[in-house]
């Protein structure tokens, strides 16, 4: 302001001649609301500091337990995950390239191998047809027992395995309450691969429902709205305005559902039946490898398991954050 | 029965389903949770209580199976304070600083989720069993862990290790560390800025987090069946001690220890639904602020 009353004096042409409408562009509304920047700052060195990705190296925390609590951290998962793990690879280290391989593909293990991938990917597959049925109920519809069944959508997480695995087991038994109207059908399903199935089934459950939920919840209704004011009827509406939207939670769900499976024991081991090469699965030819003191077959068949699940784990990071960015564009 | 639905559908008939769908679909769901989840659950009260009250006591209170509760409830009682330390410790360093390779380190807590509990058992025997690292050093100055109480409590908290560090993380990094900084300016001390600001604010979650894990804790099989050696009243602990009872076929036996541990998973159930319910009567006045405070900067 001051400069200007000292322009004004001075020469008060330009001050005449300024422009009287204000070269401010329109405001970007859209891109505002996109993506809204709701702390500012008031000059370029701040707004540094503030910028999300270049924090680290800038802007020194003030506050305080930051070399503790890292160091605390670190040692800890060192010592209880990553050295213990490790064993596992350092152990099978010794072992020679041939007397791996002959291990890990001697026909009891691969026989093992088929079950234990094909029953988890069954089972995932099941959970995710029925998981996704499951979550639209709950988050759609209003009926009797709706609480209750959302409540137990978590049993599995919460129920020891080995008590999952001996009620599915009397369950499905050919005298149990499902087995009894299944026999007759000439389905047995307890100590046969089918139980495998049924008990992986159990052991996945939440996962589809717990990760499709969230998602469906915060469907905008006005996109199903809209498209049935132009004219789709239900069916294409839910293959092409829903289904898209939730697919990456379903394939998310799907994939720690199989991840879970794959190493699941205690509710598998009473209703598969343990067969050789019929219905014994992976983790139990580790266990009965370790009892007979094959401390060297136990460690290179766990490896492999290993090296599965820490393909799957790096696969689910990424389908979450794929999710993550789906429903940020959503939003 | 038909008050359900949406508030009137405003496009008509495309914007839901008809009724008949809407109750098969309903129907299909409920079969499928009645077959899975429910009869289960009724399966193991039922049998466990098939041959009456007095057997089913007395099940309960055999020396074996009272040792087998003790054992458990003991490792439960290390395991989970343990990771609750771990996962706080572990949340603070992630959640209120910046570092590089933060990513790895979340993805590396998460890993015992992704080991097969066999597994998990497995590397203990490696390195504290007869024949592994440790092995020989343990034997001789007469020390046991595998096959022994600290086998049991060392596979539990690698199995329990992420859930409160997990449940906590997202929670702080979502919080941020605004309050944090201000009690710090304002001179608070480190300690007195973490029991003030840090923990009321995430309290429900850390709550949701423990409560988890002490139910994985007291109720896991795979890691813990691999290193106790299964040795009765001395290394059994509750789940495996039903697995032995149910192969001895003493099934009343078997199901009504499995019932305490169902019943434990229905408290787990309920507490969690208490926490959740808590924590979003809590939630709804800070997102409030969130939004007014969005809307006065604008």
């Amino acid at each position: 302001m001051r400069s200007i009353a000292a322009e004004a004096k001075d020469s008060p042409e330009t001050l005449k001649d300024a422009p009287l409408t204000r070269p401010v562009r329109r405001l970007d509304e859209v891109k505002a609301a996109k993506q809204p920047v709701v702390r500012y700052a008031f000059d370029a060195e701040s707004a540094r500091v503030f910028s999300p990705r270049k924090t680290a190296r800038r802007h020194r925390s003030v506050l305080p337990g930051f070399g503790l609590s890292l160091g605390f951290t670190i040692v800890y998962l060192s010592l209880i995950v990553l050295i213990p793990l490790s064993a596992v690879f350092i152990k099978t280290a010794s072992l020679t390239w041939p007397a791996f391989l002959a291990i890990v593909t001697a026909p009891r293990v691969v026989a093992s191998y088929r079950l234990t991938f094909g029953a988890s990917f069954g089972a995932a597959a099941i959970n995710t047809i029925f998981g996704l049925l499951v979550a639209w109920v709950l988050v759609r519809y209003r009926f009797p027992g709706r609480r209750l069944a959302d409540a137990l959508v978590d049993l599995p997480f919460a129920l020891p395995t080995a008590v999952a695995g001996i009620a599915l087991t009397g369950l499905f038994a050919a005298n149990g309450w499902i087995g009894s109207l299944l026999d007759p059908l000439g389905i047995k399903v307890a100590f046969t691969p089918l139980g495998v199935l049924v008990a992986l089934t159990f052991i996945g459950l939440p996962f589809v429902v717990r990760t499709v939920q969230p998602v469906l919840e915060q469907l905008p209704r006005e996109l199903e709205e809209a498209a049935a004011t132009l004219g789709a009827s239900r069916w294409p509406i839910f293959r092409r305005v829903i289904f898209p939207v939730v697919l990456p939670a379903l394939i998310t769900g799907f994939a720690l559902a199989f991840a879970r499976a794959i190493g699941e024991y205690g509710s598998v081991i009473f209703i598969a039946g343990n067969m050789p090469m019929v219905s014994e699965i992976t983790p139990l030819v580790i266990i009965t490898k370790l009892e007979q003191y094959d401390y060297n077959g136990a460690t290179a068949v766990a490896v492999v398991m290993l090296v599965v699940s820490f393909v799957l784990l790096l696969a689910i990071n990424a389908l979450q954050a794929w999710t993550r960015r789906r429903q940020g564009a959503q939003a | 029965m038909t008050d359900d639905v949406h508030p009137s559908p405003p496009a008509g008939r495309a914007a839901s389903e008809s009724g008949l769908i809407r109750w098969l679909l309903i129907g299909t769901a409920l079969v499928f949770l009645t077959t899975f989840l429910f009869l289960p659950l009724a399966f193991v009260f039922v049998t466990g209580l098939k041959k009456g009250l007095a057997v089913y006591l007395a099940a309960i209170v055999e020396p074996d199976a009272l040792a087998a509760i003790r054992l458990t409830l003991l490792t439960a009682a290390i395991a989970v304070p343990l990771n609750l330390v771990f996962g706080v410790t572990a949340a603070w360093a992630i959640a209120k600083f910046s570092f590089p390779g933060k990513s790895v380190l979340i993805t590396l807590i998460d890993l015992p989720f992704a080991v097969s509990p066999v597994i998990a058992g497995l590397i203990y025997v490696l390195i504290f069993g007869l024949q592994g690292w440790f092995g020989a050093w343990l034997a001789e100055h007469d020390m046991k862990i595998i096959f022994a109480v600290p086998g049991i409590v060392l596979a539990t908290v690698f199995v329990t290790f992420p859930f409160v560090a997990r449940e906590l993380i997202p929670l702080m990094q979502a919080q941020g560390t605004e309050q944090e900084e201000a009690a710090t300016v304002l001179g608070a001390r480190g300690w007195q800025t973490f029991w003030r600001i840090t923990l009321p604010n995430v309290k429900w979650g850390l709550l949701y987090g423990v409560i988890l894990c002490n139910a994985r804790a007291m109720g896991e099989f795979g890691a813990v069946s691999v290193v106790s050696g299964h040795i009765r009243g001395m290394t059994n602990t509750l789940p495996l001690h039903v697995e032995i009872l149910y192969n001895e076929y003493q099934f009343a036996a078997a199901f009504a220890c499995a019932s305490l541990l169902a019943l434990l998973a229905l408290v787990t159930l309920a507490l969690k639904l208490g926490v959740e319910y808590r924590a979003r009567g809590m939630r709804r006045p800070v997102q409030e602020a969130a939004i007014a405070a969005s809307v006065g900067v604008k």
